[in-house]
């Protein structure tokens, strides 16, 4: 059989739907996580369960795509609808297995920037932190999700909207952060990184074509690479039909 | 029969003109991305408001729209942008340039507006988390204090309460004294009514007290916190009501390419809101087919429960 052909996006969103465990407790976020969840659920990990921040829990995938997590379909057959505290105490719980999360930045220690960026030597402001500074505070397992260049992946980010290993290992405990949480990977446009005993990323696998030179010289610091680099795996071509469906018009997975 | 509290329905003019005085801090968007208070958030515009504080987890583009109109001085929120294309503009301009003037921002996260919410609404000074420990929120905003446990080994955020003067919360149905039924994702609505000395409803439907009264599960907000009620269908065009009408998700798309500078963002305000004077001249503006598009196409009624004894 020949190998279906495949988008950036479309690989990242096969890779983030690997990072959930069956019967995990997710929450999901915004843009490609929302399909990277339903094609987890579809085919992986069928008894994982969504929450949404705005106070929905979903144990079956929405009955259409998603543009915000407020989307009427998103409500529609849901498990639960309730107010934010009622999904973002389970998450203080630390119940909450992973957490999916975009960001303008992200430095070596897995520090997330969405409040401040700069732009041809100027600041921007962005939006801010929304609920990711929560996630990255208090989900188990932390999962980013941005393209790869060096504007993004920088040395160390300029304003901390959302922790990750601070300065390192330890880092967290000394802020008072709860023992199980932190970041778990960050799934670029180019590869995967995951992180050393010692709070920073190093490349875990680098995207089908992708070479490690260019993920290297496309990243704001000296990127560590693991011993045992990998190739992040192709979407499957399940996988593909899957994200195809929810997204035919590819709205989310287009690039 | 007991003589129940006298109508509050009142228009949205009358609404705004009596109880969002320039100053106020106002509560807004509180469903998250759904049922957010747009027609409410014109009429603010309209009557030139000004040094408002905005407060609301995110808010989408209503709060840019009113930032890029000058009535706001301080935004007190998560997030502030566009959740379809992302930045805001008029937030940006305000923030980086001062135009049309400066603000001031007190970044928060959803959980910290959540439980500040939740403190004022629970008559408590402060609401412990461990959210934002060794994030720049907790160093930039006053409203985060970390201390010590007293009944552990550890540290924790104290996320000071937060009373606005009004909450502006966009509902299914009420009736006349302002009992609110409402349904879906709640965000941070029941604590907000409560946390805020103020509450105007804004209601897709006004329907008999027995309606309301029949499902008291559904009844979120008890009419007597209640200031003023308004009956405005379509009020949270271009977000969704459930079970009313969808997303019009291209309209976000539109006011993202249409606000890019100043000069789009002024005639965009002119065209959707200085000039129409009403919600109903809106909707012609809007016009027939765009509405269809985002009427409920399949209806999907939960089952009755029964308060029988």
């Amino acid at each position: 059989m020949v190998a279906r052909s495949f988008s950036r996006s479309e690989l990242m969103v096969a890779a983030a739907a690997r990072e959930i465990h069956d019967g995990e407790l997710v929450f999901v976020g915004m843009r490609l996580p929302m399909i990277a969840f339903v094609v987890a659920k579809r085919i992986h990990v069928p008894s994982a369960i969504g929450l949404f921040e705005n106070g929905v829990i979903r144990d079956t995938p929405a009955p259409g795509l998603l543009y915000t997590m407020g989307d009427p379909p998103n409500l529609l057959g849901a498990m639960h609808c309730g107010d934010m505290l009622s999904v973002m105490s389970l998450l203080q719980q630390g119940r909450v297995n992973v957490g999916f999360l975009g960001a303008a930045e992200v430095d070596r220690f897995g520090n997330l920037n969405t409040t401040w960026g700069s732009r041809d030597g100027r600041q921007i402001r962005l939006p801010g932190s929304g609920g990711a500074c929560d996630i990255a505070s208090l989900s188990q397992r932390t999962v980013v999700l941005l393209e790869h260049n060096r504007q993004r992946l920088v040395p160390r980010v300029g304003h901390i909207t959302s922790p990750g290993n601070g300065t390192g290992n330890g880092w967290r405990r000394e802020q008072g952060l709860p023992a199980r949480s932190g970041p778990s990977a960050i799934i670029t446009t180019m590869g995967v990184l995951r992180f050393g005993e010692d709070g920073e990323a190093y490349l875990a696998s680098v995207h089908p074509g992708v070479n490690v030179e260019d993920v290297l010289s496309n990243t704001g610091w000296t990127l560590r690479v693991a011993d045992d680099l990998a190739m992040t795996a192709k979407p499957t071509d399940m996988e593909l039909a899957a994200i195809r469906e929810i997204d035919p018009n590819h709205f989310w997975t287009k690039a | 029969m007991m003589e129940r509290t006298a109508s509050k329905l009142v228009s949205m003019h009358q609404a705004v003109a009596e109880h969002v005085p320039s100053g106020s801090m106002v509560l807004m968007g509180a469903q998250l991305e759904q049922m957010i208070p747009f027609a409410a958030g014109h009429e603010i515009i309209r009557q030139g408001r000004r040094d408002l504080t905005l407060v609301g987890p995110i808010s989408d583009i209503l709060f840019d729209q009113m930032i890029g109109a000058g009535c706001v001085s301080r935004v007190m929120a998560a997030w502030v942008g566009n959740a379809s294309a992302g930045m805001g503009y008029c937030f940006r301009r305000a923030v980086e340039k001062s135009i049309p003037c400066a603000i001031e921002t007190v970044d928060h996260t959803n959980l910290t507006i959540a439980l500040a919410l939740h403190a004022a609404a629970m008559g408590i000074p402060f609401m412990p988390t461990y959210s934002t420990l060794g994030s720049d929120l907790l160093k930039h905003n006053g409203n985060l204090r970390e201390f010590s446990s007293p009944v552990s080994e550890e540290r924790l955020v104290a996320v000071r309460a937060l009373r606005p003067d009004v909450a502006i919360l966009q509902v299914q149905r009420a009736d006349a004294s302002g009992n609110a039924h409402l349904w879906g994702n709640l965000g941070v609505a029941i604590d907000g009514a409560r946390a805020s000395r103020k509450v105007i409803v804004v209601a897709e439907e006004i329907v008999a007290h027995e309606v309301i009264a029949s499902d008291p599960n559904r009844t979120l907000i008890p009419g007597f916190l209640v200031a003023a009620v308004v009956q405005e269908p379509w009020g949270a065009h271009p977000s969704p009501v459930q079970g009313y009408y969808g997303r019009d998700h291209d309209f976000f798309h539109e006011y993202h390419d249409q606000t890019r500078d100043p000069d789009g963002f002024e005639r965009w305000i002119k065209h959707w809101v200085a000039d129409v004077p009403s919600r109903a001249v809106y909707l012609r503006q809007l016009g027939d087919s765009r509405m269809g598009g985002l009427r409920v196409r399949q209806h999907a009624l939960s089952v009755p429960v029964d308060f029988g004894y």
